[in-house]
């Protein structure tokens, strides 16, 4: 039992049905996530890591829907539960914060009714008990006079204060997964580091695992374990995050990390990615990223690279890195 | 002499908002609080800070888009004032934030393009004003096709090059680039980065470059001024203030930046703030950063620093220095 990943995704598939046709925003991801560890997911605005996590949450918009794929949540696929398990099951087990934390806290409740409500729920405290964790919980988060901020409302706290507040009430019934989406974006950065700072001392406190997903490099190498970096709705590449930084075989993730500007003492210019992003709507038939790839190979447009393992702490999606590999093989051999 | 002459010389900038709370209480914003300093002929400065520090608004009063409360904007060397502000129009143009509200859905990118030629009669006839527009598209890397389109038909990082388009329109010597990248991801971040790159050693165009992105920001700039709450803290070389920043404020501001290198990460030293910004319509006395600041002292409550000279081209705002 010890040996099962807390969390294993297997295949998932999500689709949203508009008028347009089939929005195919997920295609087939995998990972797992174990006890305590952070596992950050990369991408651009459109690739799907959003939906990945709100499909495990179970959380998407009427159009959307899982189309195929499991997730298992210590063993057990919660893709089957009913709603009345899945409500207990969120926020006791898999809790969630959000980017924008205005539009997530109720306006019209106070901070701390919002707050009791979710410790009610997911457990049978007494009502002194009940407000004794709501006060624990905003102190263990760094609120400042917590007593006073329990009985303010959203609109009176700064964002970086809100987002506190709702990594305070995520975290409220200790959780074995957080699911962090973009919790830092909407910040400025010296409230992000605060933040930043709080979610990883938190993490060692409590032991909780962290799926961070963000479009910030920066973010990602600073608190992450392990990498996956997505693109039209698949897994490019995944590794810890030296594999990924140092050691990138997807052409994908390698223009990425050439087109963030770096501290560097004479002037390199930046090499973007050329072309925009791909249409859900009409994915190719091959490799997602062929049409702006500098490397792309005949089969790149005729052929899904399958994910290939480059050593055991890294897997790519990449047919140019199939031919390395295969390469190194051969060179290998030879000697 | 008049070669040494910078470009843009702001002198002593405010720029006070009346905001009411309450009855009869009227109380007064300070967006920008006495703000100078120059930009040379094709020169980037970079401007720096949090949310509502004022960097806006140091853009927007700059180029009399709101008029300035106090203080002289001189435009080689020639004051800028409300009455003669048309003249400097072609001289000193804006590229915005949001690629999606500042183009009107209803005009086509001709149009939007076309409308500063039509303003400053920069055209003889009709075939000129097209030849220019898909001119000013190619030099934007965009197609001429695509001039017949509307705004709604392209994505993030097209529209930004049409904004851009629209500024170059009547050959500026100067934009004030607001956040011209942080709507965009980081691919396409790179191109814009790269456009307004080329377009200043095709045209020499200076920039005013405001960001809150570090990273972007001490790439495009030759030289960067930190602002928080209406006041420039500190200004200097980007080598020098990325490197080696000295106000109190540019230290953590710095050392908050995420860096997209694990092994840089693990070692870094972040100094992480206390709390948050204070309202500007209640700032502390003295010095506006004193409530947050590791070094306050009795003299920081009591007088606000002013900038002085550090040597090498730096000033610094700060008293324990």
């Amino acid at each position: 039992m010890s040996n099962v990943p807390l969390l294993q995704v297997k295949n998932l598939h999500t689709s949203f049905i508009t008028d347009a046709g089939e929005v195919k925003a997920v295609n087939g991801i995998s990972y797992n996530l174990d006890r305590g560890k952070v596992l950050g997911i990369v991408g651009e605005s459109g690739s799907g890591k959003s939906v990945s996590a709100y499909s495990v949450m179970r959380i998407l918009t009427d159009t959307g829907r899982v189309t195929q794929g499991e997730v298992l949540f210590n063993g057990e696929d919660i893709l089957k539960y009913t709603p009345q398990q899945m409500q207990s099951f969120r926020g006791s087990r898999i809790s969630m914060i959000f980017q924008d934390p205005m539009t997530c806290l109720n306006p019209v409740f106070t901070v701390g009714s919002q707050l009791r409500e979710a410790i009610r729920i997911h457990t049978d405290r007494t009502k002194e008990q009940i407000n004794a964790r709501a006060l624990e919980m905003l102190q263990l988060v760094g609120v400042n006079e917590p007593e006073k901020r329990l009985r303010q409302y959203p609109h009176e706290l700064s964002g970086g204060m809100r987002q506190r507040v709702m990594i305070a009430m995520a975290l409220a019934c200790e959780p074995d997964i957080l699911i962090a989406d973009e919790p830092t974006t909407a910040l400025d950065v010296t409230i992000q580091a605060q933040i930043l700072e709080l979610m990883q001392n938190l993490q060692k406190k409590m032991g909780m695992a962290i799926i961070m997903i963000t479009h910030d490099l920066g973010v990602i190498a600073d608190i992450c374990d392990e990498i996956i970096v997505m693109y039209a709705g698949k897994v490019c590449e995944r590794g810890t995050a030296d594999e990924i930084f140092y050691n990138p075989r997807h052409e994908y993730t390698k223009g990425l990390i050439r087109s963030i500007p770096r501290v560097t003492e004479k002037h390199e210019k930046l090499v973007p990615i050329a072309g925009s992003p791909v249409d859900l709507l009409n994915l190719p038939k091959g490799c997602a990223f062929a049409s702006r790839c500098e490397c792309a190979m005949k089969i790149c447009l005729t052929e899904q690279p399958e994910e290939t393992w480059v050593n055991d702490s890294h897997i790519a999606a990449c047919w140019n890195n199939v031919k390395r590999m295969y390469e190194e093989s051969k060179g290998g051999e030879a000697r | 002499m008049s070669e040494n002459r910078p470009l843009v010389d702001v002198r002593d900038l405010k720029e006070y908002f009346p905001v009411k709370s309450g009855m009869l209480n009227k109380m007064v914003l300070k967006a920008v609080d006495g703000v100078s300093f120059t930009i040379d002929k094709g020169e980037t400065l970079g401007l720096v800070g949090e949310s509502g520090c004022g960097k806006t608004t140091v853009g927007r009063t700059l180029l009399h888009l709101y008029k300035p409360t106090s203080g002289e904007v001189y435009f080689d060397g020639k004051l800028v004032t409300d009455k003669n502000i048309g003249e400097f129009r072609k001289d000193m143009q804006i590229v915005f934030q949001d690629p999606y509200s500042s183009l009107n859905p209803r005009m086509t990118v001709s149009d939007i393009i076309g409308e500063p030629l039509d303003i400053h009669h920069l055209y003889h006839n009709k075939k000129e004003r097209a030849e220019r527009i898909a001119e000013l598209l190619t030099l934007v890397g965009l197609n001429s096709e695509h001039a017949t389109r509307y705004a709604h038909e392209f994505s993030g990082g097209q529209r930004q090059r049409i904004g851009i388009a629209r500024a170059l329109a009547v050959n500026p010597r100067f934009i004030v680039c607001d956040e011209p990248v942080s709507a965009l991801d980081v691919s396409i971040q790179a191109q814009i980065v790269n456009t307004f790159e080329e377009l200043q050693q095709k045209l020499g165009i200076a920039y005013l470059f405001i960001a809150h992105d570090l990273l972007v920001v001490q790439h495009m700039s030759r030289r960067i001024a930190v602002m928080y709450l209406g006041k420039i803290v500190e200004i200097g070389s980007a080598s020098d203030i990325i490197n080696h920043p000295v106000h109190p404020y540019s230290q953590s501001l710095i050392s908050a930046i995420p860096m997209p290198d694990p092994e840089t990460a693990r070692h870094k030293h972040r100094i992480i703030l206390e709390g948050d910004v204070p309202s500007p319509l209640r700032m502390p006395k003295g010095c506006p950063f004193r409530t947050r600041c590791r070094f306050a002292t009795e003299q920081c409550a009591q007088s606000c620093p002013s900038l002085t000279d550090r040597g090498n081209g730096r000033q610094v705002a700060c008293h324990n220095m």
